[in-house]
């Protein structure tokens, strides 16, 4: 009975990531919407694009953006087609707008001025030291050389 | 027999008594030169791990006995469970995960108590303070927020079972390793903040330091490569890192560590860059505490489910704020107080370790970055947005990049004033072998992305510079006489050319899988055969199978070439009832060259099955590479000379 059971649950599986009758039969339309799919979230998963996703509104979204692609939009018409219904949040890679620009400056930036940091610290020639008297020393020195 | 549960909670509550003890004890008789106070801190520093050792070998009684009367073991196991699984089962989830970082934070620390005893007295006493300091943060996090004791009123007669993603053999001995790297890092952090707290850091604290972080490293790398060599054999399509909140998590201190290693050479070495190698234990283990942060809290949206639970993402938040914050303010208040002695040009081997830690440091913080962003801009900016592969692809890979290119030539400087002439005039030829074959190979495959070619070159360069510098070494002479000298070069010298080559073999391999690899994704009909890169595939028969806890639907694909049967390969589905969970199980044949890797999928109409094929190039390079740099770490551990202080202490024992 559990064996008989289960297999009827095995049957029922969810889909594993693209599947066969999704996809194209062109294949540079094909390419291009792995290449897409690929740089687009799964809205309901914890944190996968829905290439590979085996959630149903990823497959949903696959077969989408491919209309989208076949009815002849560019790539990034079909994402903004995308975006525009799910938000940003779907865009695996964060644009460039707005406080966005810190995320992807922050690095070159600091890496430029850790290797200015750096730099000033390995030309910094050190000074010659001079050992200086303390002042209980000088007033010993002064005493000394009045006698 | 039920006694030894409560015996194992009281062990670990008496455990948390003797940290308080030993964190406060020793301190004071450093402060106040009192021998007899300070001399507490060995014996319970080995009680702590007797306590702790035997609440954990309690707990694993308790999972292999199936004792359904613990809510843990309910939550997580199950009888017709096999043995090992049993036994994995105790680090498998939140309670008993804790309770094993405990565990080797107290082995870590005895360790430091037991082979210590080159040790200046008053260091040993304060590292062992400030160990016992952590450990007592992490006993009131398990007893107050996730005891692993907890009892059942009613036993139920079966539990709950493991889920099944984590019933393998390499996800069964990653959380292990993860976290004997993360803790090794205390080890670091305590000494640095002992050496604070003392107001001096040489070229002995260093030698103190590099063995214990360089252990924590080649820890933290097997664990990650395990955990991505699992990715990458079990979710059914080969991917091997996703930059996933988790996976950063324990990539960032294995980037500062990497960072901590190279710079505490130039402390031991040249008592140079001793602020900022003090700073980089603080972050390294920062980074660690702030990786579990991140796994336990639950806060950012991660495929590593864990028990998340907002008390205890608080509970840590403070333990990281804490140390954290209180070492960083100890460091910005005693900070000029460590004077550099040694003085470097600007082109010396100081100098490249000073490009190799700001490559590491600016990439662990692209990776911080890219990490909390979402958390950043939905706080500050009302922005919900997601930080994916193609921005750490992006922003990551140009450090590594620099970080590889400059290798060879930081390696050749010489110390204090090196010459890129002199380094350049050995270099040259394999600098031209590299860009000659990554230009072959680019030419050779028509219309394909610059990453492969590039990869290839950049392994080259970084492979055969390690092996330039390694020769290097043997200095000039007839070529047996070389070779007398190569077989006795050092383990450090022979560790750092190891873990150099792995370095360039990981790079090879994670550009040319990337680039280069073939995928078929078709519906497949019994006994018809198809090509996929230079291959034939059929599908030569699907039935179901019943395993020891699961049902699997077993498919058997013959893989050939022109010639013969290269293959046959058996993928399969699995369904755990207990679970209710389905997994795929791929099929691969491994090579040096390249791997096979097929996936069997849902049955479709008239008996035909989807099929996945891929072809992957290179793949077993990346974690060979791995393999390779831990493999150096170890050997690097293994040098005489890394053990120069213990060695010192047992010449002063035998004197006295």
């Amino acid at each position: 009975m559990l064996r008989l059971f289960a297999l009827l649950v095995v049957l029922a599986a969810p889909v594993w990531a693209v599947e066969p009758h999704e996809m194209l039969d062109d294949p540079a339309l094909e390419a291009r919407a792995r290449v897409l799919s690929m740089g687009l979230r799964c809205p309901v998963c914890r944190n996968e694009s829905i290439d590979e996703s085996s959630a149903t509104l990823a497959a949903d979204l696959r077969v989408v953006l491919r209309e989208r692609l076949a009815v002849g939009d560019s790539d990034a018409q079909a994402v903004d087609y995308l975006v525009a219904r799910y938000g940003e949040f779907i865009l695996l890679r964060p644009d460039t707008s707005g406080a966005n620009r810190v995320l992807w400056a922050a690095g070159p930036l600091l890496f430029l001025s850790a290797l200015f940091i750096g730099w000033r610290t390995v030309r910094r020639r050190p000074e010659p030291v001079v050992e200086s008297l303390s002042a209980a020393e000088q007033a010993k020195l002064d005493k000394i050389l009045r006698n | 027999m039920k006694m030894l549960i409560e015996l194992a909670h009281f062990a670990l509550i008496l455990a948390a008594v003797v940290a308080v003890v030993q964190m406060i004890i020793p301190m004071i008789g450093a402060q106040t030169d009192r021998r007899n106070w300070m001399a507490l801190a060995e014996p319970a520093a080995t009680s702590q791990v007797i306590l702790v050792g035997f609440s954990f070998a309690v707990l694993m009684w308790a999972f292999v006995q199936s004792d359904f009367s613990l809510a843990l073991v309910y939550q997580n196991s199950h009888t017709a469970k096999p043995l090992l699984y049993k036994i994995s089962g105790v680090w498998g989830n939140h309670e008993g995960s804790m309770l094993l970082w405990v565990l080797i934070l107290t082995i870590f620390g005895a360790s430091a108590a037991w082979f210590g005893g080159g040790l200046p007295e008053k260091l040993r006493a304060r590292v062992l303070s400030v160990q016992a300091a952590i450990s007592v943060a992490f006993y009131l996090f398990i007893l107050l927020t996730s005891n692993p004791f907890d009892r059942l009123a009613v036993p139920p007669l079966n539990g709950l079972d493991l889920n099944p993603l984590l019933q393998d053999p390499g996800l069964a001995f990653h959380p292990p390793f993860l976290y004997l790297g993360y803790v090794g890092l205390s080890m670091a952090f305590s000494f640095a903040v002992a050496a604070l707290i003392e107001g001096r850091v040489d070229a002995a604290w260093a030698r103190w330091v590099r063995p214990w972080t360089l252990a924590a490293w080649v820890f933290l790398t097997i664990g990650i490569a395990l955990g991505s060599w699992w990715a990458y054999y079990e979710l059914g399509w080969g991917g091997f890192w996703f930059w996933d909140p988790v996976e950063n998590a324990s990539f960032m201190p294995w980037l500062i560590a990497a960072a901590l290693l190279h710079s505490a050479i130039v402390v031991e070495k040249r008592e140079a860059l001793k602020s900022w190698t003090i700073l980089l234990a603080i972050l390294a283990f920062g980074f660690s505490l702030l990786g579990t942060f991140i796994v336990r809290s639950g806060l950012l949206t991660s495929v590593h489910a864990f028990a998340n639970d907002p008390e205890r993402g608080l509970f840590i938040l403070i333990i990281l704020g804490v140390f954290t914050g209180g070492a960083l303010t100890l460091f910005a208040a005693r900070t000029n107080t460590l004077e550099a002695k040694g003085i470097f040009g600007a082109v010396s081997r100081e100098s490249g370790l000073v490009l190799n830690n700001i490559l590491l440091a600016v990439s662990a913080f692209v990776v911080f970055v890219g990490t909390i962003w979402p958390l950043v801009a939905e706080m500050a900016f009302g922005r919900t947005l997601s930080v994916g592969p193609p921005f750490f692809d992006a922003a990551f890979t140009p450090f590594m990049v620099a970080l590889a290119l400059a290798l060879p030539f930081g390696s050749m400087l010489t110390w204090k004033r090196g010459s890129l002439r002199s380094a350049w005039l050995k270099l040259w030829p394999f600098a031209v072998l590299a860009i000659a074959l990554g230009t072959l190979v680019y030419a050779l495959q028509s219309g394909r992305s610059a990453l492969g070619p590039v990869g290839l070159a950049l392994g080259v360069w970084t492979v055969t510079g390690a092996l330039v510098d390694l020769t290097t070494r043997t200095g000039s002479g007839s070529l047996p006489e070389r070779m007398g000298r190569l077989t006795r070069l050092p383990g450090a010298d022979w560790g750092k050319a190891t873990a150099h080559i792995g370095m360039g073999v990981t790079i090879f391999g994670v550009a040319a899988i990337t680039a280069w690899q073939q995928e078929d994704i078709r519906i497949a009909q019994i006994g018809a055969p198809y090509d996929v890169g230079g291959y034939q595939f059929t599908l030569d028969a699907v039935e179901t199978v019943e395993g020891t806890n699961y049902i699997s639907t077993l498919a058997q694909i013959s893989v050939r070439d022109r010639i013969r049967v290269v293959a046959t390969l058996s993928p399969e589905k699995r369904f755990y009832p207990v679970a209710q969970m389905p997994t795929t199980e791929a099929a691969i044949r491994n090579g040096f060259l390249r791997d096979i890797y097929v996936v069997i999928g849902d049955a479709q109409a008239e008996g035909a099955y989807t099929v996945r094929v891929y072809i992957k190039p290179f793949a077993n390079w990346i974690w060979g590479g791995a393999i390779l740099m831990s493999l150096g770490g170890f050997m690097s551990l293994l040098d005489r000379r890394m053990r120069l202080a213990a060695g010192a202490a047992k010449r002063r024992k035998a004197a006295a």
